[in-house]
């Protein structure tokens, strides 16, 4: 395997391994992210490199060295797949992260979520003494 | 080339996967761990593509699709788990 470095399949291959590395790269830079970051809402900000550009360089090499043009579909496919999917679970865990208060208030520059909790408790409060003062 | 990228490649994979597995061990709450383990099935994922990439095969595709679905089911319960499990004592 010692390709002419002016052909075509060499800078295809060179363009490949760029990907492949720089996709495994997004992986630890994630793992760095988790085991430095402080909280679980930054850690979540790390854990989504390898989730969607990672997997988007990876599944590019896969098709640069396939060499074929029917395979691209099936990987956009895959690929649209995991964009579907992966900001409803981080949607999730964050919101169970908030209620939960896994979070440290101090490092938040914007709580967006905290005037609709207060404006729901306020009418459950509300809902709560009407409700009494029916009863007395 | 490929052999040393797939060199390369296999040890960041690994050292990551290290870190991922680290925090699983160590992360205070249900949700960190639920997280690094949604990163350590991506680590995999990636790993997978780059076999497929450097070996030029396509065995895996329906294997890396797989592992997302279970990321994507997995955060999702777990997440669901949690909230309603801390809901009650507030409520009784």
């Amino acid at each position: 395997m010692s390709p002419d470095p002016t052909g075509l399949d060499f800078w295809i291959d060179l363009f490949s391994a760029v990907f492949m590395v720089v996709g495994a790269v997004m992986s630890l830079g994630a793992a760095i992210g988790l085991l430095r970051f402080p909280d679980l809402l930054s850690r979540m900000h790390a854990a989504t490199k390898p989730q969607v550009l990672g997997l988007f360089l990876l599944l590019a090499a896969i098709g640069l060295q396939m060499r074929t043009w029917w395979v691209w579909p099936v990987l956009v496919v895959a690929w649209i797949f995991q964009l579907l999917t992966v900001p409803v679970s981080a949607h999730m865990v964050g919101r169970a992260g908030y209620r939960t208060k896994h979070l440290h208030r101090e490092l938040l520059t914007a709580d967006e979520l905290e005037a609709v909790v207060q404006k729901a408790a306020a009418k459950t409060a509300r809902e709560d003494s009407s409700g009494d003062g029916q009863l007395h | 080339m490929m052999q040393t990228v797939l060199v390369l490649t296999a040890v960041i994979f690994s050292l990551a996967a290290a870190g991922a597995i680290i925090r699983i061990a160590r992360g205070p709450s249900l949700l960190d761990r639920v997280l690094a383990a949604d990163v350590l099935l991506a680590i995999l994922g990636g790993a997978l593509c780059v076999d497929m990439a450097v070996n030029r095969h396509l065995n895996n595709l329906m294997l890396v699709v797989a592992i997302s679905i279970i990321g994507f089911i997995g955060s999702v319960t777990v997440a669901r788990f949690v909230a309603d499990r801390r809901e009650q004592p507030d409520e009784s």
